[in-house]
């Protein structure tokens, strides 16, 4: 069965973070696209090594947070100043009580942002998923506790099982492995 | 400079005192950790989970008796209208705000220590305000019209008042229950992994694995996950500091005197993080004490900060109270002037609960005083017995507040005392059973160390990391 199945990529382990970025920066340089590293914690200056720009995270949070605070708007407003306007300790109902509706605009964009913030990292690293090819390697398992691994996948047009696995060797990956899908 | 090389070098008295002592290494920190999880429980786990749930159970009792018979058999009473149920509300509330203090504010000032406390203190926030969220819902007294607190139309057709700070209080602890549990699971999600990773068993490794979401430690994945943390973070802070105005709104929105003073806020706040920290080291330390291990990670240098924490938060409690005292006499008004100088102080023999008015100040204002002191910092049974006073303190702090405003306010005429029922009595210890029944739980089947953050300030985690130099510690001696 081993050979008959389509093969994911090379892998190789790295014994630390500062192998492994030297390792991704020569990746990079290489030209190659499809790849990634693997790691128990994120690692100082990985993103950079491997060419990659800011999480631009930060623009659907604040689409999220502007929602929430629209939402707070005509929560408040609309019962408040038309559907039920209602005078409570003397205070006006239309736009003059706003300071009154600060604490529920600022907890609904608080809100919205935060869910905008989790659901966003799911959608952007198409998680939840529980199958993926690198779980096959055995060794694989230690990248929650020590384990520095650069894995490049045979899709990327540089691929060659041949010279993908000359490169890893040249840069100082161990037990370079095959990983089947 | 031409003795760069030799200046470069940090004499060793100069040196960091290491975040995790003893030079240990990302797999020890993983396997000390994960272990508390995956051993069989121990015998003092029974011994004390036991007996916690039963007090648990009595707490759930006396909720359903209360409300099966209705707010009557508490002693609340015209004019005491609120008493132990706020208090206890605000108290929970109030220890709530350490675990987002650390995880969201100590992040953003980069208080890298912060990453061996933070697991534990952000799941004792969720578990105080679980406690917190019984009594304003048990307190209105026909519990299933709760309803009316939802921003919707009610069974009459009429909408909540939108500019009450009640209502605000209803969004604000939602708000941040629903932030701190989304906070603590993004941080859970590469620890859940290692959990995976790590089962011997087929059940937890399915469980683990469906929790952990299929985390691979990939880098891409990372970059949008620090970018999440670090907003989550910015989100939480303003959120934290927001929690316990709203909350002090209650009081200080009404025209009670002793609750009508614009120093609530920003005093209810720096109450609420003396009161956290002090119920962080009252977990912690026994904590550490039953897992020798955690000694490494929590080190003397996290409790002598958590400490000083209690030490500035509490003497700016401290200026509050006194603050308050003198802006009674300032305003020249005589019901704040009989508030706080007959009703609390007690001069003139008129105060009924001016016993709590000193138990607040000698526990809140003098007892963490003995933190200036180094030794005393130093000192587990010092510090530990002062968290203690800290908890009491606090707790008599919204006492005193609720009750001495309400008993004693404008007219003699109506005057009331007030004393706690068994109802009441057993529904608070009872919370205590829930909150730490809840912890003994999360102890047993989550990582009570945020792995993955700790293992990021050992020295061997910066990529510029050089074993020979002297200040960094090389891996052996990891085991």
């Amino acid at each position: 069965m081993g050979d008959e199945r389509k093969i994911y990529g090379l892998g190789a382990e790295f014994s630390s973070p500062a192998d492994l970025l030297v390792a991704a920066e020569k990746v990079r340089d290489a030209g190659f696209k499809k790849w990634d590293v693997h790691s128990p914690f994120p690692i100082h200056g990985m993103d950079a090594a491997m060419g990659l720009g800011k999480s631009w995270l930060s623009a659907p949070v604040f689409a999220g947070g502007s929602s929430g605070f629209i939402t707070a708007i005509c929560l408040t407003f609309i019962p408040s100043a038309f559907l039920y306007p209602m005078i409570v300790h003397g205070k006006p109902t239309g736009l003059m009580t706003v300071p009154a509706f600060f604490p529920i605009m600022f907890e609904l964009t608080i809100l919205f942002s935060a869910f905008t913030a989790v659901f966003s990292i799911m959608i952007f690293n198409q998680l939840p998923k529980w199958y993926h090819p690198v779980f096959n390697w055995e060794r694989f398992k230690s990248v929650t506790t020590d384990g520095f691994f650069l894995v490049i996948e045979a899709a990327d047009p540089k691929f060659s099982e041949i010279r993908t696995r000359e490169l890893l060797e040249s840069i100082g990956g161990q037990r370079i492995t095959l990983i089947h899908d | 400079m031409s003795e760069s090389a030799v200046s470069l070098k940090t004499p060793a008295e100069l040196a960091r005192v290491p975040l995790v002592t003893n030079k240990r290494s990302f797999a020890w920190i993983s396997d000390n950790v994960s272990t508390i999880c995956e051993e069989r429980s121990r015998l003092w786990w029974w011994a004390l989970f036991i007996p916690l749930s039963i007090i648990a159970m009595i707490g759930l009792f006396c909720i359903g008796y209360q409300i099966s018979n209705g707010v009557g058999v508490w002693g609340e009473n015209h004019p005491n209208g609120w008493a132990w149920d706020i208090t206890n509300f605000v108290f929970w509330i109030g220890i709530g705000h350490a675990g987002t203090l650390i995880s969201a504010i100590l992040f953003l000032t980069r208080q890298k220590w912060r990453t061996s406390i933070n697991r534990a203190a952000e799941a004792m926030t969720l578990f105080a305000v679980v406690c917190a969220g019984i009594f304003p819902g048990i307190h209105v007294g026909r519990v299933w019209m709760a309803w009316f607190l939802a921003p919707i139309p009610n069974a009459n057709g009429i909408w909540p008042n939108f500019r009450s700070p009640l209502l605000w209080d209803v969004f604000a602890v939602s708000t941040y229950f629903t932030v701190s549990v989304l906070f603590w699971y993004t941080g859970l999600v590469p620890d859940l992994a290692t959990l995976r990773d790590r089962a011997k068993s087929r059940v937890a490794r399915y469980i683990y694995g469906i929790f952990a979401l299929g985390w691979r430690g990939s880098n891409r994945h990372w970059r949008h996950y620090e970018m999440a943390y670090l907003l989550l973070a910015g989100l939480s802070t303003p959120l934290v500091l927001s929690v316990h105005s709203v909350v002090s709104f209650d009081f200080a929105t009404s025209i009670l005197p002793g609750w009508h003073t614009t120093i609530f806020p920003p005093y209810f706040v720096a109450g609420a993080i003396f009161g956290g920290f002090a119920m962080v080291l009252t977990i912690l330390l026994p904590a550490r004490l039953i897992y020798p291990q955690l000694d490494d990670l929590i080190t003397r240098q996290h409790v002598d900060k958590m400490a000083k924490i209690i030490l500035l938060t509490g003497s700016i409690v401290g200026y509050a109270y006194m603050m308050e005292l003198f802006i009674a006499w300032y305003s020249g008004n005589q019901y704040e002037k009989f508030t706080f100088f007959s009703a609390r102080l007690g001069l003139h023999n008129s105060g009924w609960y001016s016993w709590a008015y000193f138990c607040m100040m000698t526990c809140n204002v003098l007892s963490p005083q003995v933190f200036w002191s180094k030794k005393m910092r130093g000192n587990y049974i010092v510090v530990f017995i002062i968290c203690q006073f800290v908890n009491a303190g606090m707790w008599f702090e919204r006492f005193v507040i609720i009750v001495t405003s309400l008993a004693q306010d404008f007219l003699p005429s109506s005057w009331g005392h007030y004393t706690p029922s068994w109802v009441e009595i057993w529904t608070f210890i009872g919370t205590f059973g829930i909150f730490l029944s809840l912890f003994l739980l999360f102890m047993k089947f989550l990582p009570m160390v945020a792995m993955s953050e700790v293992k990021i300030v050992l020295p061997e985690a910066d990529p510029h990391f050089h074993p020979e130099s002297p200040d960094s510690h090389a891996k052996e001696g990891a085991h």
